[in-house]
């Protein structure tokens, strides 16, 4: 009837724990390495830039996923979302000066709107999130197309102060990844250490228990689906600051690519387990692959089936070492326990 | 339900009981199926050119690849599995035919050729899912994106066109005497297998016990594995059929040839009352949902309707699909005990 | 029994789901100091009246009183926080979090900010598991903790909240021995600091150890409240089921024939080592042991369920391939699992369809499955079981557990086997039909099957086993025949003479 003893079996499952960022680092180091060997002008201020600016959307996005992965949920709606608030955005700055703060809040209230209903269907009506968010999908994509009807922005109707925060910089650091950095530091630190953010990974981890500690089970998912709306919204504003021209059809799809980031980052997609860190470093990860295509030359052709296989791989890996986790706790709990 | 029931399934099941699974008095397949035939009748009344044999086989054609695929489908989600790779395994499929067409190749070489890689596609897809035991949410979106990088890897940005006319007839030819194209002709009668398959034989009451409860399906003796990892493997193989009607159909093999077909072939699945969570579902009620999208797509199209408007409408109709049987219960169930039951828990 | 009004208490609770009146017109009063039983067979609507002093429904007549005054729970929340607290019979944990958060979900000591405060958070709970007398890691995951060490965490957690009010829902299902010592201990600690506890068990001879009074409920409707001093087991079980009980253990003598089922030094590393028994025609085998001794493991390998590293299966002198339900029910062997609702039944099912389940291949006519032969033979075999049902096409969830119980056995006996193994056949059933399954198992042993029984209940083991293997950490410590088998040299073998006393 005793248990586990500390020892063994506690470094095991820490281990295992930190090691999905720890490994997913790693990959990263060993991938710039090597890519640096074969070319130096990879690691150049402007290589590194460019991957910074590149990955910042899709980590952003990958935050905001992992809230939602994390209780459980999945939010296939935020491609369209992008897709959305970009070009709404596009169409409200439109030959205007408006102030870059209000073309934000603009951005992320669409965002926020487009969450709270997808969180509101899943929350209160228990429908089940994919089929839900695979409807808002639709359904969000459809508005915006026949809104766009075709037209798109251009980079030249975009006041320079938006283009702005989508290319300059404070001190150095462009202001894409700094945005992400402290938007990822500010869910991850609610997440790990406040009373609140831990129930979401109660609620991911076993729904009927958390209903039965009384935990507020709608208010969570609401939450999550909001902050993943709201990041969507900002990362709509952050497309068109960044790209300049944008069609209807910007970030078509990429609620898989987020989906794929969030998994490789070691979230996991039944719930309860995963960091934010995780995420946006499976994202930094997918980019810098991109990235590391172009500078070998190999054919770009390749990205897309290197991710995929990376994603697997992430998967089978996770597997296979909770597997030898388990055994090894079972056999702790033969040794020690009646 | 039994008010002394274990605490474990009594929790869940204590709201639950008269939520989600209300099936019994809703049909919602049933209710799909009206719905199908008042949009039918309503469209020949008010749209001239609906009800022509001309358009009907022009909108059969158009759905045959996401009816096709919606049959295995079907199955796996009864399951409690979901296949999101079957659009790239089409794409992966299309390319290999233009590559191996361009390079010389018979088409009667080549579609064996790709039966086979769509039987090692979905045959990836089951081995990491019955194997590893990962979640096919994950496994397929992982294999979305592989196959659909190896369709780059295989044919780039090319197009290839200019395929026999022999097989571009088939691809869009009647069958004689009927408006029914070809590659729709096949639907029925693989729809006719797959409903027998899941009504009627004792492989389909193990796919509905795997879905319902795996555990209790695994100790009654169900080889629940290989049934499983057969279903990937059919979805596949069917997927890449589906690829080889796509590129003769349009007479164009691309790498992006059906991209984001995935999410279309399981909207008209939901739609068709599959539930979700597995263990439920009638295969009658997907081919309604099917053709539903279809004829639906199709109206709009002839009112000249914005294409865009047609995805608004089929997000909607997945969202209500799903919705209304939860709210329909949960007024019957709020009627009944004066305080909410629709507590929340997710999914 | 004490002067001070209830601290929690029921007034006229009528609760309904659907057509099935759970509870109707029940009262009862919790004092502190005082450990209150909850008997009645199952459906009879304790598990109902449960969740409504937890909060999780709320009675559709009647009211709640906290310290005498009337209160509406609206969730399980505003339950705990009145100082409620419930230990459910399956633990009800958060698996990828920590030990130490599970106990303080939603109350984690706050540090700056309102940040959590780890270093509190772990004191805290390595603190409880001292008082408690368990040395659990706080900081180690929940997932794969055994079912005993989940129950200690849930116990931790209803001491940490300081509850004024303990239910215990068969806290006692899955433990055994000296863990069910321990439970009763800190069970009447907490009783002397002023708690008011509820106590639900199964086991008539822990009501009569544990409480002072017992509530007794049948079909719903309270049927007393009476001091336990006065009353004898008999007249217990007599007010559960409303009538005179048959024998309980209706064992008939047989002479065993040949070894049906031989095991032979089959090992899982980690888990059973060096299994090696065998069972033969007529006889009834039980294996007993501690919960975790691997006596449902060495089960599930044998059907085929897990794999094991070593050793051998023979159904008639014929080897068993390793891992294989299918090849184990084709040689004949039948396993009544032990958890009911989610090895035994799918429970969205029919009843008929759940029958069926494991004889598909012999209800085919032709390729398709004749509906009609898979209701004749559902027909029949509720009839031969006495099964309680409405229709056929009802789904067994609708049942009660004793008839969900005869819905797995008619599944398995369907298939015709020869070795017959049954996983704590009557947990969780009412007095009534364990009887009728008993006599049941006796019968079948009798017609010359070869039955395996693996039970926590004693008086069962020692009632229905012409001999008992006993399991002792993943060994077998002794087989004892019937004649010589008793609860002393049962749980003596089954505790391990050498066994230290548990910290």
């Amino acid at each position: 009837m005793t248990a586990i003893t500390s020892g063994g079996g506690r470094r095991l499952v820490d281990t295992v724990l930190r090691a999905r960022e720890l490994s997913i680092l790693a990959a990263l180091v060993v991938l710039v390495v090597v890519t640096t060997a074969v070319n130096s002008s990879f690691l150049s201020d402007q290589g590194v830039k460019d991957i910074f600016l590149n990955a910042s959307i899709l980590a952003l996005l990958a935050v905001g996923q992992t809230m939602v992965v994390i209780t459980r949920n999945i939010d296939l709606s935020v491609g369209s979302v992008v897709g959305l608030v970009a070009f709404a955005s596009g169409k409200f700055v439109l030959g205007h000066d408006r102030n870059v703060l209000l073309v934000l809040i603009l951005g992320m209230a669409i965002g926020a709107v487009c969450g709270l209903v997808n969180g509101v269907l899943v929350s209160f009506f228990r429908v089940p999130a994919l089929v839900v968010t695979l409807g808002t999908l639709y359904v969000i994509q459809g508005a915006d197309y026949y809104w766009a009807h075709g037209q798109q922005i251009n980079a030249a109707d975009v006041p320079g102060s938006l283009l702005e925060l989508g290319s300059g910089s404070v001190l150095g650091i462009p202001y894409l990844p700094l945005i992400t950095v402290v938007v990822m530091l500010a869910v991850g630190h609610y997440l790990r250490s406040y009373p609140s953010g831990r129930e979401f990974y109660a609620i991911g981890s076993n729904p009927d228990a958390a209903r039965l500690a009384g935990l507020a089970i709608r208010r969570r998912i609401l939450t999550a689906y909001t902050t993943s709306g709201i990041l969507a919204g900002l990362a709509g504003v952050l497309w068109l600051a960044r790209f300049g021209t944008v069609v209807a059809d910007a970030a078509h799809g990429w609620e898989l690519r987020v989906v794929a980031a969030v998994v490789v980052g070691g979230v996991a997609i039944v719930g309860g387990l995963g960091s934010v860190y995780g995420a946006a470093l499976g994202a930094l990860l997918l980019t810098t692959i991109g990235s590391v295509l172009v500078v070998l030359k190999v054919n770009s052709f390749w990205q897309d089936a290197i991710a995929g296989l990376l994603l697997l791989l992430a998967i089978s890996v996770d597997r296979l070492l909770g597997l030898r986790v388990t055994r090894a706790l079972r056999r702790r709990n033969v040794r020690h326990g009646a | 339900m039994a008010p002394d029931a274990s605490v474990k399934t009594a929790s869940a099941a204590a709201p639950v009981t008269a939520t989600p699974r209300v099936g019994r008095l809703v049909r919602w397949d049933v209710i799909v199926t009206a719905l199908l035939i008042v949009v039918f009748i309503g469209g020949a009344l008010g749209t001239p050119d609906f009800a022509t044999g001309d358009n009907l086989s022009f909108a059969l054609d158009d759905l045959c690849e996401i009816a096709l695929i919606a049959l295995p489908m079907t199955l796996l989600v009864v399951v409690g599995e979901v296949d999101l790779s079957v659009a790239s395994a089409l794409g992966m499929s299309s390319a290999l035919l233009g590559a191996l067409w361009d390079a010389g190749w018979a088409i009667e070489t080549i579609v064996p050729l790709l039966i086979v890689v769509g039987a090692v596609t979905g045959l990836v897809n089951g081995l990491l899912v019955t194997r590893l035991g990962l979640p096919s949410l994950a496994v397929t979106i992982g294999t979305l994106t592989l196959y659909r990088g190896l369709a780059y890897v295989v044919l780039g940005t090319k197009a290839v066109a200019e395929f026999p006319q022999n097989y571009a007839d088939l691809a869009t030819g009647t069958v004689p005497g009927t408006p029914i194209p070809y590659p729709f002709a096949l639907f029925i009668v693989l729809a006719i297998i797959t409903a027998v398959v899941l009504h009627a034989t004792g492989a389909g009451r193990a796919m509905f016990a795997i879905g319902a409860q795996e555990e209790a399906a695994f100790f009654a003796g169900i080889r629940v594995k290989r049934i499983k990892l057969l279903l990937f493997v059919v979805s596949g193989v069917v997927s890449a059929f589906a690829g080889v009607i796509y590129t003769l159909r349009y007479g164009s093999a691309r790498a992006d040839n059906g991209l984001g077909l995935e999410l279309a072939v399981i909207a008209a699945v939901l739609l068709g009352g599959v539930d979700f969570d597995g263990g439920r579902g009638t295969l009658g009620g997907v081919v309604a949902g099917v053709l539903l999208i279809g004829l639906l797509r199709n109206l709009l199209m002839l009112r000249d309707v914005a294409t865009e408007i047609q995805s608004i409408v089929t997000g909607l109709l997945l969202i209500v699909s799903v919705l209304t049987p939860r709210i329909v219960a949960g007024v019957r169930e709020a009627r009944r005990h004066p305080r909410g039951s629709m507590s929340a828990s997710s999914q | 029994m004490s002067e001070s009004p209830p601290i929690l208490a029921l007034r006229g609770v009528s609760k309904a789901f659907g057509a099935v009146r759970a509870l109707q017109d029940v009262s009862l009063d919790l004092h502190g100091g005082e450990i209150h039983a909850l008997a009645g067979e199952n459906g009879a609507g304790k598990s109902t009246l449960v969740k409504i002093l937890a909060g999780v429904h709320r009675p559709d007549e009647g009211q709640v009183l906290l310290d005498g005054r009337p209160r509406d729970f609206r969730g399980p929340g505003d339950a705990q926080q009145a100082g409620v607290a419930v230990i459910y019979q399956e633990p009800t944990l958060f698996p990828d979090l920590s030990v130490a958060e599970n106990i303080f979900m939603g109350r984690q000591p706050r540090a700056r900010f309102g940040r959590i405060d780890r270093g509190a958070l772990r004191s805290a709970t390595a603190g409880l598991f001292e008082r408690l007398g368990v040395s659990l890691d706080p900081d180690r995951p929940a997932r794969g903790l055994s079912i005993a060490d989940q129950q200690i965490v849930e116990i931790a957690k209803a001491i940490s909240r300081d509850a004024r009010v303990l239910i215990m829902d068969e806290p006692t299902a899955a433990l055994s021995g000296n863990e069910v010592g321990r439970l009763f201990s800190v069970a009447r600690t907490l009783r002397d600091h002023g708690c008011a506890l509820l106590f639900i068990s199964h086991r008539l001879e822990e009501i009569f150890e544990l409480c002072h009074r017992v509530t007794t409920l049948r079909d719903g409707r309270l049927i007393a409240t009476e001091p336990l001093d006065d009353l004898t087991p008999d007249d217990l079980v007599q007010r559960m089921v409303g009538r005179e009980l048959d024998t309980l253990y209706p064992k008939q003598d047989t002479t065993p024939g040949d070894a049906l089922l031989t095991v032979a030094r089959l090992t899982r590393e980690g888990v059973f080592t060096d299994v090696s028994f065998e069972v033969r025609a007529g006889e009834i085998v039980a294996l007993a042991g501690l919960v975790g001794a691997g006596r449902s493991e060495v089960a599930r390998a044998v059907f085929g369920i897990d794999r094991y590293d070593a050793g051998a299966v023979e159904v008639r002198g014929t080897r068993l391939p390793v891992g294989s339900p299918t090849a184990a029910m084709a040689a004949g062997i039948a396993l009544v699992p032990e958890d009911r609702r989610q090895q035994g039944l799918v429970m969205d099912g029919t009843i008929e369809r759940n029958i069926g389940l494991t004889t598909l291949r012999t209800l085919r006519r032709g390729p398709v499955i004749s509906r009609k032969a898979e209701r004749d033979r559902a027909a029949d075999w509720a009839i031969r079981l006495q099964l309680k049902y409405s229709r056929l096409s009802d789904a067994v969830g609708v049942l009660s557990g004793g008839n969900q119980q005869k819905v797995v056995l008619a599944k398995w006996l369907s298939t015709e086997p020869s070795v017959l193994i049954v996983d704590e056949p009557t947990r969780g059933i009412d007095v009534g039909t364990k009887a009728e399954v008993h006599r049941l198992l006796s019968e079948l042993a009798a017609d010359g099957l070869a039955v395996l029984m693996i039970s926590s209940d004693l008086p069962e083991v020692l009632g229905m086993a012409d001999r008992v293997l006993v399991m002792h950490e993943g060994r077998l410590a002794a087989e004892i025949p019937r004649a010589e088998a008793t609860e002393e040299t049962v749980m003596a073998a089954a505790t391990g003479r050498t066994r230290r006393e548990a910290a």
